[in-house]
């Protein structure tokens, strides 16, 4: 075959710069593959460099009690017994060291008094386990990762757009057709394996802490290829994302806040955290303001504040008080750390909240309480993989980082991410040197597919009286919002379906205008086709899963059903089309080996 | 509320003009709120860049009223009264609109020789918070290049790119000269090679800096010290790395700008 656009062969493409596309490369790259990372925007912007907190790593820098075994038990009780065990496993083994490997790079985390890592308490952890860098650890992990990469000699391409997966004639992956942002070139790579890390998906809702890159290109793409789509219903409503003013809506203010001290209050002044403990939570949950307090200082005197329980059961009470009429002037409850901590303290260890907040809504955090409320912000659903090598079912195809799914089951702990991306980053690259040097490979790369991307990306500029891609956007955003959004009904998500079949059409109608290099408003209109297939999973999962687990809440079945907790919801298509058939099925989940199961016994 | 007039500079290389867009203006924006409304109505084809719409990711760089700024970090409400203008940085090639060609930045990244740390002992390395505060003061940059901008060494001086670093590198070399970790030495590279000479500590990438750096006072100075000293005195540098002196050398004390 010879493609009719610019070119490219490598051994490992990776889609995607953040965390996971980062490390995975340098993995590949030292087992000296030809490997390059493509990215829809430049290098270093990707969204983990907007990651606050930390990441989670049992280290026991601080507690020395902690270790895998509670990191493994704190995730997989957060993820609502949802995971994939032997993710959650790996994941709790591996992060210590991939956490130090990071120092070896160049990374400068907070220290303790003796000189190790510092660690940071989180909801979900039982023990101050996030390693960061004041509130800004996505960026010194980003920037450490992309030095690396940089000094490696990597390849990069930036601001090049991918379309869409391409196969052989035998369905084995052979590469992908994309598009140069700033001229608008068509462009394909062959390479023998392809390892997506795009990210996440929150753009398909109005009020989010994601940015323009989160349309699940990568979960979209792996579904058009042949691959499944696991849990895609559960999805992450931070508990607190700024509700004012409201061109911030959605903006993250990190868990940091309650992990240093931060209380939620309602219109009343009261910590309403308190009349929130689900049974699941009560024996590690403290009963009285004054033992939570006391708690901060030392996790021996007292247990943790309820502010601090998994996200899902945060966001969830913050709703319900709102709902109650208990909510502050713009539609949120009260985050108040002005009051329990001296301002020096918030400053130096929160600067990057006192900037967010002093610069965009003119509120000092360290002598007023913020306004916040839940947000858009992680899809713990993903493409289905196996824990141990993260290849999909497609051969050639690997996915980690937040396109993947299954390591967080019905809800993400908070920190579990950043280690999530260099864990399985790491295990992604390395599988895919071992295909390669297995000799396993594609044997041809079909155009026909390349055409026909091609084809379905300039439609909208043959098209005249089209719709403009913004409008579209706008409205499936709120047409999300409202009804499969942090609560969902069966009616709701049954329009939503509808409504979903509706929006294909008027993606098929799109009009654009101007030019095609950089061009934003086209740029949006090769989003949409993922926007679509991948919110349509997440309403077939909502529809189908009858209970309430974690990220995915019904008003109609408020309780969580022990049948439901046995299995996922699997998508898979027929044919790539993004408006084609989703056949969704039951996947049963891996079951655990007793020695794994006697942790989570025991520990209730 | 009012309106809000806003002229944003329109075109590609081949050249371009400023077009006024007018829109009702909502209460708390930001400059790259307006923007997004227009794109959203008026102009889908305006280009612009932008991730994170919270200061932290460096994409949405441009020249605002003249001043080198984020777009997503200044507020509407904070700018003068009158039209507001909004023009892409000037020191870089323009791709179109206010999206513009930074490679420089990341040719001059790729230059940078790396971190080059002793094996690593069992439980990780030994560092104190007073070892790694100063690198970490370098480590905020979001690499929003807009030092690099104002720089008027490479602004006004097309050809000095290609020996020039400028303010975002020095601050990733004097991060790596004071990293705790750190045994490559880099200083005739940054002194033959990366132009620390040009830099006449005029403070503008201070100024611009949306991260507070202080890039002239804490990285700049100390590393014109420390490579001036090199030259002298090679033998001199392992010794220093861990004393960590804070004499003032003859070549600071020259450039000191006037008050
Ligand atoms: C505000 C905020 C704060 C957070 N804080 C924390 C925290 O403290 N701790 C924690 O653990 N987690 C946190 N998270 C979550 C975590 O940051 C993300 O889940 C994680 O960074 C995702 O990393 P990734 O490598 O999977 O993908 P991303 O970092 O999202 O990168 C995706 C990459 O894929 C590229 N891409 C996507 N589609 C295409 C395409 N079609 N063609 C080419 N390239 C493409 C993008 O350009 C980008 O380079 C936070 C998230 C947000 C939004
Ligand atoms: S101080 Fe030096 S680096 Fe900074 S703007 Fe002036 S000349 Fe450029
Ligand atoms: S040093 Fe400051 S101005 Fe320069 S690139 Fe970094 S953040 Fe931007
Ligand atoms: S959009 Fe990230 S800094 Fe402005």
């Amino acid at each position: 075959m010879t493609s009719p656009y610019e070119h490219h062969d490598y051994d490992v493409l990776i889609i995607g710069a953040g965390g996971a596309g980062l490390r995975a490369a340098i993995e590949a790259k030292q087992r000296g593959l030809r490997v390059a990372i493509i990215t829809k925007s430049l290098l270093g912007k990707a969204h983990t460099v907007m990651a606050e907190g930390g990441m989670a790593a049992a280290m026991g820098n601080v507690y020395a009690e902690d270790n895998w075994q509670v990191h493994f038990r704190d995730t997989m009780r957060g993820g609502k017994m949802l995971n994939n065990y032997r993710m959650a496993e790996l994941h709790a083994k591996e992060s210590p060291e991939r956490v130090l490997e990071l120092e070896q790079w160049g990374a400068l985390f907070d220290r303790t008094k003796d000189g190790k890592i510092l660690q940071r308490d989180f909801g979900g952890h039982r023990y101050a386990r996030l390693a960061h860098v004041g509130d800004r650890t996505g960026l010194e992990l980003i920037r450490t990762l992309q030095q690396k990469v940089v000094s490696m000699g990597t390849d990069v391409f930036m601001e090049c757009k991918v379309l869409r997966l391409v196969h052989d004639e035998n369905g084995a992956i052979a590469g992908c057709v994309a598009y140069w942002r700033p001229t608008g070139e068509f462009v394909t790579f062959a390479a023998k394996t392809v390892i997506l890390a795009t990210g996440g998906v929150g753009k398909s809702w109005k009020f989010t802490s994601n940015s323009w890159e989160s349309t699940g290109d990568g979960h979209a793409m792996a579904l058009w290829a042949g691959a499944q789509l696991i849990d895609m219903e559960c999805i992450q409503f931070h508990p607190t994302g700024m509700v004012w003013p409201l061109s911030v809506r959605g903006l993250l203010v990190t868990e940091g806040v309650r992990g240093d001290g931060g209380v939620l209050r309602n219109s009343e002044g009261q910590r309403f955290m308190f009349n929130y403990v689900a049974d699941m939570f009560r024996a590690e949950t403290a009963e009285s303001e004054e033992e939570g307090d006391r708690w901060y200082d030392d996790h021996t005197a007292g247990r943790r504040p309820p502010e601090l329980l998994p996200r899902d059961e945060v966001a969830r009470a913050i709703n319900t008080e709102v709902k109650a009429g208990r909510g502050s002037p713009h539609g949120g409850v009260y985050l108040d750390i002005a009051s329990r901590r001296s301002a020096e303290f918030i400053r130096r260890r929160l600067p990057s909240m006192y900037h967010q907040f002093m610069e965009l809504a003119g509120v000092d955090i360290t002598r007023e309480a913020m306004e916040i409320g839940p947000t858009c912000h992680y899809i713990m659903g993903g493409v289905k993989v196996d824990a141990d090598t993260a290849a999909t079912s497609v051969p050639g195809l690997y996915a980690a980082g937040e396109v993947a799914g299954g390591m967080h089951g019905a809800n993400r702990l908070g920190g579990n991410s950043l280690s999530d991306l260099v864990v399985f980053g790491r295990r992604a690259g390395m599988s895919a040197a071992d295909y390669i040097e297995s000799g396993a490979g594609p044997t041809g790369f079909d155009l026909a597919e390349v055409q026909l991307a091609v084809k379905d990306a300039l439609a909208p500029f043959e098209n005249e009286n089209g719709e403009n891609p913004y409008d579209v956007q706008r409205d499936l955003q709120e047409m999300m919002q409202a009804n499969v959004g942090i609560i969902r009904t069966g009616s709701e998500i049954d329009f939503a379906i509808n409504a979903l079949g509706e929006f294909a059409e008027r993606v098929r109608n799109l009009s654009v205008k101007g030019g095609r290099a950089y061009n934003p408003g086209w740029n949006l209109a090769t989003d949409l086709p993922s926007m679509i297939s991948v919110s349509r999973c997440t309403a077939l999962g909502a529809a189908n899963r009858k209970e309430s687990r974690g990220g995915h809440t019904r008003d109609d079945f408020p309780k969580a059903d022990p049948e439901y907790g046995k299995f996922n919801f699997a998508h898979q298509m027929t044919n790539g089309s993004f408006d084609s058939e989703i056949r969704t099925e039951r996947s049963a989940l891996l079951a655990m080996p007793d020695e794994l199961a006697q942790l989570l016994e025991e520990a209730k | 509320m009012a309106n809000v007039t806003m002229r944003v500079w329109r075109g590609d290389a081949g050249g371009g003009d400023f077009e006024s867009y007018t829109l009702e203006q909502n209460e708390g924006e930001v400059v790259l709120d307006v923007i997004h409304r227009i794109q959203a109505t008026d102009a889908p084809d305006l280009a612009c860049r932008w991730n994170c719409k919270a200061g932290k990711c460096g994409s949405c760089s441009a020249e605002i009223n003249g001043k080198p700024s984020l777009m997503c970090m200044t507020r509407v409400d904070e700018l003068p009264e009158g039209p507001i203008t909004v023009a892409p940085m000037r020191t870089f090639p323009i791709i179109r609109d206010l999206v513009t060609d930074v490679s420089f930045n990341y040719a001059m990244a790729a230059k940078v020789p790396a971190l080059l740390p002793p094996p690593m002992p069992e439980g990780g390395y030994t560092m104190f918070q007073e070892d790694v505060a100063r690198g970490q003061e370098f480590r905020k940059c979001i690499e929003c290049f807009l030092c690099q901008d104002v720089c008027h060494v490479i602004r006004d001086h097309e050809d000095n790119k290609a020996h020039y670093a400028g303010p975002r590198f020095f601050i990733r070399y004097a991060e790596l000269e004071m990293h705790p970790l750190d045994t490559n030495d880099r200083r005739d590279l940054v002194r033959e090679e990366m132009g620390l000479g040009y830099c006449n500590i005029t403070k503008c990438c201070t100024e611009v800096c949306p991260e507070h750096i202080k890039i002239t006072d804490n990285a700049i100075i100390p590393l014109k010290e420390r490579v001036v000293d090199a030259q002298y005195d090679p033998v001199a540098w392992l010794g220093r790395k861990i004393r960590r002196r804070t004499k003032r050398s003859a070549d600071e004390a020259a450039v000191q700008p006037a008050p």
